[in-house]
C-alpha cells in the first residue's frame, strides 16, 4: 500500500495507529468507570505542562514535553480528586473548572513563549489540534516507550484492574488497595493522553479515549474482548483518517481520525448485534407482532 | 472611549453574562455541557458561513445558537438510548462536531478570518477594532453583542427566577406542580448557547467555560443562598476579568488566558480559605472537635474515679497515657488546655476536677 511506502506517510500512519490502539485499549477503563470526561480535562490540563517544560529546558524533545504534560495532567487529576472529596463541588463543575483554568494558564504561557526569539517554539501551538504530519521516527519510539509500559502495567494487574473497574466495593472488602489502582488507571490514562497530544491535539484527545471504547462496548460483554476490539477500532480509524488526509489539500489528520472514530461508534451503536438500536427495534417489532 | 477602557468594559460584561446561566449549570450538575456547547457552536458558525458566504450574516449567529442546542439534544439522544452513560455521551458528541468544524475550516475557509486558533483562544485585545454603529454610537461589536445578551439573560433570570429555582432544587416537585422541566432545561441551554456564541467571539471558547463555571463554583463554597450566590458569582467574575486584564497587560500575555487563570486563583482562594467550607476552616474545625472530645474524655475519666479507692493511680497524669491510649505529648497538651480552661487543677501529683470541670463532664454525658 502507498501508505506504507512513503517514509513520511508511513511514520504518520504508524504513529496514528499506535495512538489509536493504545488509547482505545486504555480508554475502556475510563468509559467503564464513568470517567470519560476526566480524559478531556486531563488532556486540556496538559497544555501548561508542555509550555512550562519548553520554557524551562528550551527543547522540543518529545520526552521532556511528555514529562511536562504528564505532570500537569496528574496535578489536575489530583486537584480534581481533592476538590470533589473535600468540598460540595460536584465532579462535573470541578472538571469544567480545572479544564478551563489549566488550559487558560497554558495559553498565558504559550503567549509568553511566542514573544521569545527562540525559533523552536514555533510549533508549540500545534499541540492544540495536533500535527500528525510533523511526526518523525523519534516520536514513534517515544510513543512506544510510554505506551508499552502503560499497557504492561494494566496487563500485569489484569485481575485486580478488572475487579476494581466493575466492583470497587467488593474489591475493597477483600483488601485490594482500590485507591492505589485508581491512581494506576489514571496514570496509564495520562500516558495515553501524552501520546496523543502531538497527533490529535489536546482538544480532540478525549474522543480517542472515549469513542473506541464505547464502540467496542456495543459488541461484547467481556472486558477481554472489549479492550482488544477497542484497540482494533482505534487503530483502524486512525489508519483511515491518516489515509483520507492524504487525498486532498487542507485535510487535517487529527480531526479526520476523530471523525472516523465517531463514524465507527455510530455504526456500532446502530448495528451491533444484540445491543444495537437496529436490533432492539427489530426485536420490539417482533414482540409487538407476536402479541 | 479609549480602546483600553473598551476592552475592560467588554471583559466585565462578558464575565457577567457568562456567570448568570453558569450558576444554574453548576447547581444542576451540567457544567460539562458548557464545555461541549462552547466548542460545538463553531460548527454552527462554519456551516452558516459556508451557506451564506459571509462572516457578518445573522445566519452565523442563529446557526451557532442552534448548534449549541442541537449538541445538548444529541447528548441526550445518545445517553437516552441507554447504550452509553451521559459522561461518555458528552465525550462522544462534542469532539465529533468540533472535529467536523475544524476540518471544514481547514478545507474550505482557511483563508478567511475564521481560524481555529482565534475561536479557541479569542483575542480580546483586538475586539475594539471590530466596530459597528449602533443608534449613532460607534461601538465595538463585541460590546454591543455582550450588552444585548446580558440584557436578555437578566430578563430571563428575573422572569423565570422562581421556576428556575424550583426546577434546580426540586425537579420532582416542579414536575408535579405542572412546570415542564424540559422546557426550562432547553430554555437554559438556549441561553447558554447564546451566551457562548457572543462571548467566544471575544474571548474564545475555553474562557467561556472558565467564566461560566469557576465564579459560580467559587461562590458555591461561600454561601448557601441562591440570590447571594448569583451576586457573588457576578462579583467574582468581574474581579477575575479586571485583574486578569491588568496582569495580562503587565506581562504582555494572552488576556483571555489570564482571565481564566484568575478565575482559578479565585477558586483556589475560596477552596483554601472559605469561612466554613475551605480546607483551612475544615482542618481547624477538626482540631477543635478533637480537642473538645479529648477534654470530655479527660473530665469524664476523672469524674468516674474521683473519691474512689484507686483515685491515687487513676488520676495521675501518667495513667492517661495508658488508660486513654494517648501519646504522651498529646496528653500533656490536653492536660495543659484543661488547666487553662479551669476544668482541672493539680493537687500534688494528681489531677482534680474543678466545679467547672464537673459541669463540663455532666454536659458531655447529657449530650
Amino acid at each position: 500500500m502507498e501508505l506504507f511506502a512513503d517514509y513520511t506517510l508511513r511514520t504518520v500512519t504508524i504513529g496514528a495507529m499506535l495512538l489509536g490502539a493504545i488509547s482505545g485499549f486504555l480508554g475502556c477503563f475510563a468509559v467503564l468507570r464513568r470517567q470519560a470526561l476526566l480524559g478531556d480535562a486531563m488532556s486540556h490540563a496538559a497544555l501548561p505542562g508542555i509550555a512550562l517544560a519548553f520554557l524551562l529546558t528550551g527543547q522540543r524533545d518529545p520526552f521532556i514535553l511528555f514529562v511536562g504534560a504528564a505532570s500537569a495532567a496528574l496535578l489536575a487529576a489530583l486537584w480534581l480528586l481533592v476538590v470533589v472529596r473535600t468540598t460540595r463541588i460536584k465532579d462535573d463543575a470541578a472538571l469544567a473548572l480545572i479544564l478551563a483554568v489549566f488550559f487558560g494558564f497554558g495559553l498565558v504561557l504559550l503567549s509568553y513563549l511566542q514573544r521569545q526569539p527562540n525559533a523552536a517554539q514555533a510549533g508549540l501551538k500545534s499541540f492544540l489540534f495536533g500535527q500528525a504530519a510533523a511526526l518523525i521516527e523519534r516520536d514513534l519510539w517515544a510513543m512506544l516507550a510510554v505506551g508499552v509500559p502503560a499497557l504492561a502495567l494494566v496487563l500485569i494487574f489484569w485481575p485486580q484492574v478488572k475487579l476494581v473497574t466493575f466492583d470497587p466495593d467488593f474489591a475493597r472488602s477483600i483488601g485490594l488497595p482500590v485507591r492505589g489502582f485508581d491512581v494506576l488507571l489514571n496514570v496509564v490514562m495520562v500516558a495515553a493522553i501524552v501520546i496523543g497530544i502531538q497527533t490529535v491535539g489536546v482538544v480532540l484527545m478525549s474522543a480517542m479515549l472515549v469513542a473506541p471504547a464505547v464502540a467496542a462496548r456495543q459488541w461484547t460483554n467481556r472486558l477481554e474482548t472489549m479492550v482488544v476490539l477497542a484497540a482494533g477500532f482505534g487503530a483502524l480509524a486512525a489508519m483511515a483518517g491518516a489515509w483520507l488526509s492524504t487525498l486532498g489539500e487542507g485535510l487535517a489528520t487529527g480531526p479526520l481520525i476523530v471523525l472516523m472514530m465517531s463514524l465507527v461508534t455510530v455504526l456500532s451503536l446502530v448495528f451491533a448485534p444484540g445491543r444495537g438500536l437496529l436490533w432492539r427495534n427489530l426485536r420490539r417489532r417482533q414482540v409487538l407482532q407476536a402479541s | 472611549m479609549s480602546p483600553q477602557l473598551e476592552v475592560q468594559l467588554i471583559a466585565v460584561i462578558v464575565a457577567t453574562t457568562c456567570t448568570l446561566p453558569g450558576v444554574f449549570l453548576v447547581l444542576r450538575r451540567m457544567a460539562m455541557l458548557s464545555d461541549a456547547i462552547s466548542h460545538t457552536v463553531l460548527l454552527g458558525i462554519v456551516l452558516a458561513y459556508l451557506i451564506s458566504n459571509s462572516l457578518t450574516s445573522p445566519l452565523l449567529f442563529i446557526g451557532a445558537v442552534a448548534m449549541g442546542v442541537i449538541t445538548v439534544w444529541l447528548v441526550e439522544l445518545v445517553s437516552g438510548s441507554r447504550l452509553v452513560h451521559e459522561d461518555s455521551a458528552i465525550g462522544l458528541v462534542f469532539p465529533a462536531l468540533f472535529a467536523l468544524a475544524v476540518l471544514l475550516i481547514s478545507r474550505f475557509a482557511g483563508n478567511v478570518h475564521l481560524d481555529t486558533d482565534s475561536v479557541l483562544l479569542g483575542e480580546l485585545a483586538f475586539a475594539p477594532f471590530d466596530r459597528i454603529v449602533f443608534f449613532g454610537l460607534d461601538l465595538p461589536r463585541a460590546l454591543v453583542g455582550g450588552i444585548g445578551t446580558l440584557i436578555l439573560n437578566l430578563t430571563l433570570l428575573l422572569l423565570f427566577y422562581k421556576e428556575l429555582k424550583l426546577v434546580t432544587f426540586d425537579p420532582a416537585l416542579a414536575a408535579t406542580l405542572g412546570f415542564t422541566p424540559t422546557l426550562i432545561h432547553y430554555g437554559l441551554m438556549t441561553s447558554v448557547s447564546l451566551t457562548a456564541v457572543t462571548a467566544f467571539d471575544a474571548v474564545g471558547s475555553v474562557l467561556v467555560v472558565a467564566l461560566m463555571i469557576a465564579p459560580p463554583a467559587t461562590a458555591y463554597l461561600l454561601t448557601d443562598r441562591l440570590p447571594r450566590m448569583i451576586v457573588l458569582s457576578v462579583a467574582i467574575g468581574i474581579a477575575a476579568a479586571l485583574s486578569g486584564y491588568w496582569l495580562a497587560r503587565l506581562f504582555d500575555v494572552s488576556i483571555a488566558g489570564m482571565m481564566a487563570t484568575m478565575t482559578g486563583v479565585a477558586f483556589l482562594g475560596a477552596f483554601l480559605f472559605a469561612p466554613r467550607r475551605g480546607i483551612v476552616a475544615q482542618v481547624r474545625q477538626q482540631q477543635i472537635n478533637r480537642e473538645r472530645f479529648a477534654l470530655q474524655m479527660l473530665t469524664l475519666h476523672l469524674l468516674n474515679h474521683e473519691g474512689t479507692g484507686n483515685a491515687g493511680v487513676e488520676c495521675h497524669p501518667h495513667h492517661l497515657i495508658e488508660e486513654l491510649r494517648w501519646p504522651a505529648s498529646f496528653a500533656v497538651t490536653i492536660v495543659r488546655r484543661a488547666e487553662q480552661k479551669g476544668l482541672v487543677q493539680r493537687q500534688g501529683e494528681l489531677l482534680i476536677l474543678t466545679e467547672q470541670g464537673r459541669q463540663f463532664a455532666d454536659a458531655a454525658i447529657v449530650a
